[in-house]
């Protein structure tokens, strides 16, 4: 049998991102409404209603697809901002949408039968059992799977799970389960699933002292380092901790994920999308990662096989890893 | 009523058995989870003994539920929640897996579920959740939203022991031992009640337990218990730690059986946890690691 088509979903930010990653070969663009509805929710990021309008409008136009995340969990008491996120994305023409509460999606399919649903990464769901859930229930079409599985695994899991796989290729790697970790709010206040945050920028601080930096998040010393050293953001993950009295990046290293070796073995296991990260980055990274990418997976189609195309300097940490995807990570 | 939530931590199996029989006999608790929560490595271990366990329990007046699995990848993860139910448990999903397997059936729903607004909660009733324990985020206004929403699903507040904050595929507690998960020795059993994190400057951060984070303090929500009452909350949770645990559940059922008040119940608690700091930041909708409760000599001496 020959591999499917594997469609290159990318980024976009800002609506000039959504521009760049169209042209640089993006089949699909994934994006935000600007406010907590989604998991990207940094000062000047994301699409208000008008800019959301003119992308969908601009990316149709290019024969490409636009996916609006929608992946945060309502707060009590506050689901109607979430609601209105969803008619608006639906009205604008989005290709689908992209989830994670369970309330939302029972909105969602109850709403608008016709809209395609995406299971967003925040969901976790790592199992033909959950997966089933969001797929007899909901209509789900496709799930993002979470950077638990393994290759062998994820190969396992698209022959039994019913709808398609998307899987992350490119970018910032949390080690814990998406969609479960609040260390950020335990520190802060605020977190990806409610907040659509991560170790907010204004509860972070930088500042030298015995000739070393010390980052802190909120409170606590997340790292310390030399002048010359790379510091990485002090995500609560990523942080240089002590446990019995052995200082190190305990939770995992500062790097970033790259599994573009990997490509065709993914193609075989039956994925059907790649998933770059970043809406956080700027133009110049998406235009890089998704160029590289491109042709990559052209030259897949093509030839087979794919030159090796050097991405370190742009990953996270400068440095890169095929985290979970390798047996032993765990 | 007050429910004893699964152990996550690893203990020995005599020191597990003795620690029931004890809750069996003299804790005012009325409800007991069982069930290995954390790491399937371990399940085989707690699922040896949980049915002696289970008996001693109902013997001595108290229901049990079963707790699943926080995080499924393997099949035989899967089994094991179907062996539980078939054994006639009332089980608590602690994964969405877990839901779509109890849908049609009572069941209840853990803390590791992300039941974030009445939305998700209405659906979760509609499929059966009689029992819902939201997850530490939502604090004490949030569950007497939920209360509100569905009074006809009984809302669990946790209110004592460390909150979970993360769940991994990862094992913090083998890497920390230089090891990986498949081949760990169970270092996990070393800490009776976690491993404890600090930062760079010495300052406490998490417990790591296994593949999970968790608070470096305990919750000890004595202080609330009349505001979550009036909020409709009706279960209260005490997570099992390395204290008197049969102490803790009395100072609970004191306080909400009023015959202590809170300055006195707090004070009790205080000296039934010697060093372990206490965090209520979640309940209040605050950073979850704050505490400005009244055993804090600072605020005393402001007022």
């Amino acid at each position: 049998m020959t591999p499917r088509y594997l469609e290159l979903v990318c980024p976009a930010g800002t609506p000039a991102a959504l521009r760049t990653a169209v042209e640089a070969g993006a089949d699909t663009v994934y994006c935000g409404f600007r406010d907590e509805t989604n998991a990207r929710n940094y000062p000047g990021l994301n699409f208000d209603r008008e800019e959301m309008a003119e992308g969908i409008r601009f990316a149709h136009a290019h024969g490409r697809h636009v996916l609006v995340a929608i992946n945060t969990f309502p707060r009590p008491g506050q689901v109607a901002l979430w609601h209105r996120a969803i008619d608006d994305a639906a009205a604008l023409g989005a290709n689908a949408v992209i989830l994670a509460d369970i309330g939302l999606l029972d909105y969602a399919s109850g709403h608008h039968p016709g809209l395609r649903l995406h299971l967003s990464v925040q969901a976790a769901a790592s199992n033909t059992l959950s997966l089933a859930f969001y797929r007899e229930r909901f209509g789900i079409r496709r799930a993002v799977l979470p950077r638990v599985l393994t290759v062998k695994e994820i190969g396992a899991l698209v022959e039994r799970m019913g709808v398609e796989a998307e899987v992350f290729a490119f970018g910032s790697l949390g080690t814990m389960t998406e969609g479960r970790c609040i260390l950020s709010s335990y520190l802060t206040g605020r977190s990806p699933s409610s907040d659509g945050v991560c170790a907010p920028a204004e509860h972070v601080s930088l500042s030298e002292e015995d000739g070393e930096m010390v980052m802190r998040l909120g409170p606590l010393t997340m790292n310390r380092f030399g002048r010359d050293e790379p510091a990485g953001y002090p995500t609560p993950c990523k942080a240089r901790l002590v446990a019995r009295g052995i200082p190190s990046y305990l939770f995992d290293e500062p790097v970033g994920l790259n599994m573009i070796e990997l490509l065709p073995e993914l193609k075989a296991a039956g994925v059907t999308a790649l998933k770059i990260e970043g809406r956080q980055r700027s133009r110049a990274y998406v235009a890089q990662v998704v160029r590289a990418f491109r042709a990559t997976l052209d030259a897949l189609d093509r030839d087979g096989r794919a030159p090796r195309i050097d991405l370190s300097a742009i990953a996270e940490g400068s440095k890169e890893t095929l985290g979970a995807y390798r047996k032993g990570w765990r | 009523m007050l429910t004893l939530g699964p152990l996550m931590l690893n203990w020995e199996a005599a020191r597990r058995r003795d620690f029931y029989a004890r809750i069996a006999d003299e804790a005012p608790v009325g409800c007991v989870h069982l069930g290995e929560v954390v790491c399937s490595k371990r399940a085989p271990f707690t699922d040896r003994d949980l049915p002696a366990i289970a008996e001693r329990l109902r013997a001595g007046g108290k229901e049990v539920v079963i707790s699943t699995m926080a995080l499924v990848t393997s099949k035989a993860e899967m089994r094991a929640v179907e062996e539980m139910l078939e054994a006639g448990f009332l089980v608590e999903a602690n994964d969405v897996s877990c839901v779509h397997v109890l849908a049609g059936r009572p069941h209840a729903i853990g803390p590791l579920v992300n039941v974030f607004n009445e939305g998700t909660l209405a659906y979760l009733a509609r499929m059966g959740a009689i029992r819902v324990a939201p997850p530490p985020e939502v604090g004490i206004d949030g569950l007497g939203v939920f209360a509100r929403a569905e009074p006809g699903v009984e809302i669990e507040a946790t209110v004592f022991g460390r909150l979970t904050l993360s769940v991994a595929a990862r094992c913090y507690h083998a890497r920390a031992y230089g090891l990986h998960r498949d081949n760990c020795q169970f270092v996990c059993a070393r800490e009776a009640d976690g491993m404890p994190v600090e930062t760079l400057d010495g300052e406490a951060f998490v417990v790591v337990n296994g593949t999970q984070t968790m608070s470096h303090g305990y919750a000890a929500a004595i202080a609330d218990l009349p505001r979550l009452r009036e909020g409709g909350v009706r279960r209260f949770r005490l997570m099992p730690q390395d204290v008197d645990m049969v102490r803790i559940a009395r100072l609970f059922d004191d306080a909400l059986g009023g015959r202590t008040g809170t300055d006195e119940a707090m004070a009790q608690l205080r000296a039934a946890c010697g060093e372990v700091p206490f965090v209520e930041g979640y309940a209040h909708g605050r950073p979850g690691r704050e505490w400005r409760g009244q055993d804090r000599l600072p605020d005393r001496l402001l007022h």
